[in-house]
């Protein structure tokens, strides 16, 4: 039975979160997931926007929605962790706070729309747990990634404030994905870690002490690959690995993927179609890893 | 009846009331009302000034009817109704109309309270004139008492109670009396040891004349009302004939399966699968583990060596469990709290970091009849050169539990104080939010503490972690915190980690309170009959609390709740009879057509049929007014007294008057 879901791609798909946008349509399309790009969407409202101007961000946000709602009756997918956060928060917000969600709909309301609050809004990484199972997904898999040690890396956001599909503080949902495709996660007590986010543009030195921590255990316990399940986690891993190196004399050089590609490679999808040429360090060593 | 007089009694309650309501308007409004002879307003009816106008009008102006416009019924019926009795009126001619809970606590629009508050009074108006004269039923007491939960608030309350000269039934679920405190070190602030002022307690109980001790048993059915409650025990099989052990402790010498995680040691030891939880225990008789006993869990043991070490042949592998049926006149829970879940606060790695531990395990480790011999040392067997200790675990937490626990701050200083006494050279940091140190001698304690050397860092933990950033936290843990006081974040690596669990209810509170006829607090603890003043009373006449089943306490506290619950139950027992409410269900034999619907729906066992005349009956002790058979028959039959149906619809007519 296909699943079929709303997604909102989010605007790093377009830049430079694009493999996870391409992974995520080969993975979906391999198992079965028909994801209905949410017409005319927008900005998400998320980071800088909802520090400064809260009520803005909101409306923002509030739009995307009430798209969700029009097109209806399905959950509403994100696979940035932000996006995903933010759509959520709307939500929580609008159930909590009658006079906000009115004020943001009267604002809906001069663009024709309305948004009820009813929109369930998912993160693809529990989609793929909970609604397909790991249990289809291991049965899906052409290529065990017998031997192959990942870090598990969640991000600040997925699991968080409330932990809607897993434990906040220390989820084991994409372990369980890993172990389906036969890989080996590693203890990686840093999961939830945050990687610096936007201050990698305000404030380098504590970005780059975040990231230098969450590589350093990632090596310390002897990862071959980093996954990650959002686009500004994987970025301030992948590309700030030199000028960590260069701020703290270490020579880490390790690969770092989106979880959908490293699955979209079990399941047997080319690797063109996981977009992993576009990895700054180089996966294709460790891929090699895996028998054949 | 229409000749009744009727006064009618307003209450301001300070301002609870007339705070919101219009009181002058309702009061003249109610003057007026048909049959009503006099209204009145008073600032608190439930002064004696306030009483002894309803003595007197009832004497002066000859009222036959009363309402009293006030609080809820739960809070001071009994007060108006003893007034009314004094005045010379049968005191089921009162009635109460609640305008503070229903009213002028809930309704925000004084207009709107008013108007409330003149038809809740409107429908006791109306339905006055229909209520009956109404004698209190009395029944005998008996009186025994049972106490359920046999930790130090249990123990307390049996022996007081026994040395009254009560007979007590003590039912425990554990092998072993004790509680808690039976596994703690030393209890603060005076640092007595707490096996050695708990164990002669244990004995004096074991050793009772007044008291039988059901130990490894549980109640599994209440019946019946104060003064008379019906009660189902199962005795657990322990395999063993209690008789016949004399609790030498051979036979858990002689067993082959001698690694099962220890419950008294909370997993830290190890016991055999038959045991003795404790040297101290009472009662000192050995118990099978059936999960755990090749012979019961897998129908094999090769040797079975714990039937010859056994010099009595006390063992008994076909041993059932028993069914034992108690009858007592009042109750006393005393089924203590459990610790907090660690686990579920994965960010300070409970269960993942071997060298976090709970408070409770840290009690079996500093004890000197624990595992280790009272050495704190790591898993590595090494002592720990610095500790923290981690305060409100799982308390003060919105997201686990909202309440503080009221011990931890207390025994994490004991803590502290324990380590710095054993391990003079270990660093130890207390985490706390705020130091509550609220009882006797306790601030004292902790000025003591800090001359002692301890850091106190104000900031509660936020992760403890095995990642190390600097050469100095490589292979120890580290406690991330924010230093509340200094304003720096702060990494402190350290060796050990106890995490102050918070207390929690027992798992199965709701339902076992559900067993008894009484209910929870929103925080799952049992819920007292009044917070402040019937803090050791439940809902349910002649049930008492004891001890940290109804909030979290210290051993003082639960000693003193132990002693008013035992004062509670003999107010009850020492009484020859009980007056019961009068309000329960009657069935006219000349309209009952025998169809023996009522018989079977009856909760508590209360209609009985008469197969002579082919009729049911209601026997008048065990009914509790419940108004099950009032609905359920057919004809309408069964009425309840004070509840009937021209009562309720006149109150009904009442309410829509206006």
């Amino acid at each position: 039975m296909t699943l079929t879901y709303s997604y909102f791609p989010g605007c790093s798909s377009e830049a430079t979160g694009k493999a996870y946008d391409i992974s995520t349509r080969a993975v979906c399309d391999k198992l079965d997931i028909e994801l209905k790009e949410l017409p005319d969407w927008n900005c998400c409202g998320s980071t800088s926007y909802f520090s400064i101007r809260e009520l803005e961000s909101f409306g923002v946000s509030a739009r995307n929605l009430a798209i969700a709602q029009e097109v209806g009756g399905m959950d509403l997918v994100a696979t940035c962790s932000a996006c995903y956060t933010i759509l959520a928060k709307t939500n929580r917000y609008f159930a909590e706070d009658p006079v906000l969600h009115e004020t943001i709909n009267e604002a809906l309301e001069a663009a024709g729309r309305t948004y009820d609050g009813n929109v369930n809004v998912r993160h693809i990484l529990d989609v793929i747990v909970n609604d397909l199972g790991c249990e289809t997904v291991a049965e899906k898999v052409t290529r065990r990634m017998t031997k192959l040690r990942v870090a598990p890396y969640y991000g600040c956001q997925a699991t968080r404030p409330k932990g809607t599909f897993d434990d906040p503080e220390f989820p084991t949902s994409l372990d369980h994905l890993l172990e389906a495709i036969g890989a080996e996660p590693i203890y990686y007590p840093v999961k939830t870690k945050c990687c610096g986010g936007m201050l990698m543009m305000t404030q380098e030195d504590a970005a780059l002490r975040l990231c230098h921590e969450l590589l350093k255990c990632a090596q310390d316990n002897g990862a071959d690959v980093i996954v990650t399940t959002c686009p500004l986690c994987e970025m301030n891993v992948e590309a700030y690995q030199k000028m960590v190196n260069k701020a703290y004399g270490t020579s880490f050089n390790i690969p770092v993927m989106y979880f959908t590609q490293l699955l979209g490679y079990a399941l047997g999808v080319d690797s063109k179609a996981l977009a992993l040429q576009m990895q700054i360090v180089p996966v294709e060593n460790v891929l090699a890893k895996v028998p054949a | 009846m229409a000749d009744e007089k009727i006064a009618v009694y307003f209450c301001d309650c300070g301002t609870n009331i007339a705070g919101k309501v219009d009181v002058g308007e309702v009061v003249k409004w109610a003057a007026e009302q048909p049959n009503v002879t006099v209204a009145r307003e008073y600032k608190y009816m439930c002064s004696d000034p306030g009483q002894d106008l309803i003595k007197t009008d009832i004497k002066e102006l000859g009222v036959t009817r009363v309402v009293v416009a006030a609080c809820s019924p739960t809070m001071h019926e009994p007060t108006f109704r003893k007034a009314a009795a004094d005045g010379g009126l049968n005191p089921f001619l009162l009635q109460m109309a609640n305008v503070r809970e229903h009213c002028s606590w809930v309704t925000e629009d004084p207009v709107e309270a008013t108007e409330k508050a003149k038809r809740i009074l409107s429908a006791q108006i109306h339905r006055l004139p229909f209520n009956e004269a109404l004698q209190p039923i009395e029944v005998p007491v008996n009186p025994d008492v049972m106490v359920v939960g046999a930790g130090i608030a249990g123990i307390e309350a049996a022996l007081k109670l026994a040395d009254a000269g009560k007979k007590v039934f003590v039912v425990e679920r554990d092998p072993s009396i004790g509680g808690h405190m039976a596994m703690f070190d030393k209890t603060f602030p005076t640092l007595d040891c707490s096996a050695c002022i708990l164990t002669p307690k244990m004995s004096a109980l074991g050793k009772h004349p007044n008291i039988t001790l059901m130990a490894y048993s549980e109640v599994t059915e209440v019946s019946g009302y104060v003064g008379n409650f019906k009660v189902k025990v199962r005795k657990k099989a322990r395999y063993v004939d209690t008789d016949k052990c004399t609790g030498c402790a051979a036979c858990t010498e002689a067993c082959v399966v001698q690694k099962v995680r220890s419950e008294f040691d909370v997993g830290l030891g190890y016991r055999p699968a038959i045991y003795i939880p404790f040297p101290q225990a009472v009662p000192l008789k050995a118990t099978i583990d059936p999960a755990k006993c090749l012979t019961l869990s897998k129908g094999k043991c090769a040797k079975q060596s714990c039937v010859p070490a056994c010099g009595p042949g006390a063992i008994d592998f076909e041993q059932q469990d028993e069914q034992v049926e108690l009858d007592v006149g009042a109750i006393i829970m005393a089924t203590g709290f459990e610790l907090f879940d660690c686990k579920r606060e994965a960010r300070y790695g409970y269960g993942r970091l071997a060298n976090v531990i709970t408070s409770l395990e840290f009690e079996r480790l500093s004890n000197a009849s624990g595992p280790t011999g009272g050495h704190i040392v790591m898993k590595n067997g090494e002592a720990p050169k610095s500790v923290a200790i981690l305060h409100c675990v799982g308390s003060r937490d919105e997201n686990y539990q909202e309440f503080c626990s009221r011990v931890c701050c207390m025994y994490s200083l004991k803590f502290a104080h324990l380590i710095k006494e054993h391990l003079p050279e270990t660093e130890v940091y207390e985490l706390y939010i705020d130091m509550r140190a609220y009882g006797k001698g306790y601030e004292e304690f902790y000025k003591r503490l800090m001359d002692e050397g301890v850091h106190f860092i104000r900031g509660r933990a936020a992760e403890v972690s095995d990642v190390a950033i600097a050469p100095e936290e490589e292979g120890r843990l580290v406690v991330k915190a924010e230093d509340t006081l200094l304003g720096i974040m702060r990494r402190l690596p350290v060796d050990m980690v106890i995490l102050s669990a918070g207390l929690s209810p027992r798992r199965d509170a709701k339902e076992v309170a559900q067993t008894f006829g009484f209910g929870c607090s929103a925080n799952g603890f049992y819920l007292e009959r009044h917070p402040k003043l019937e803090p050791a009373s439940t809902m349910t006449d002649g049930v008492f609390l004891a001890g940290a089943c109804q909030y979290p306490k210290d051993i003082p506290d639960a000693v003193a709740q132990a002693g008013a619950a035992a004062a509670g139950a003999l107010t009850f027992v020492n009484n020859p009879t009980v007056k019961v409410e009068p309000t329960i269900s009657y069935i006219d034999p000349e309209k009952c057509s025998g169809c023996h619907i009522c018989v079977g729906l009856c909760p508590h066992a209360a209609i009985q049929f008469n197969a002579e005349k082919e009729v049911a009956e209601v026997i008048e002790a065990a009914c509790k007014g419940c108004g099950v058979c009032v609905a359920a028959c057919g004809s309408n039959v069964p009425q309840q007294r004070g509840y009937l149906d021209k009562q309720i619809f006149a109150e009904i007519e009442g309410a829509l008057a206006l």
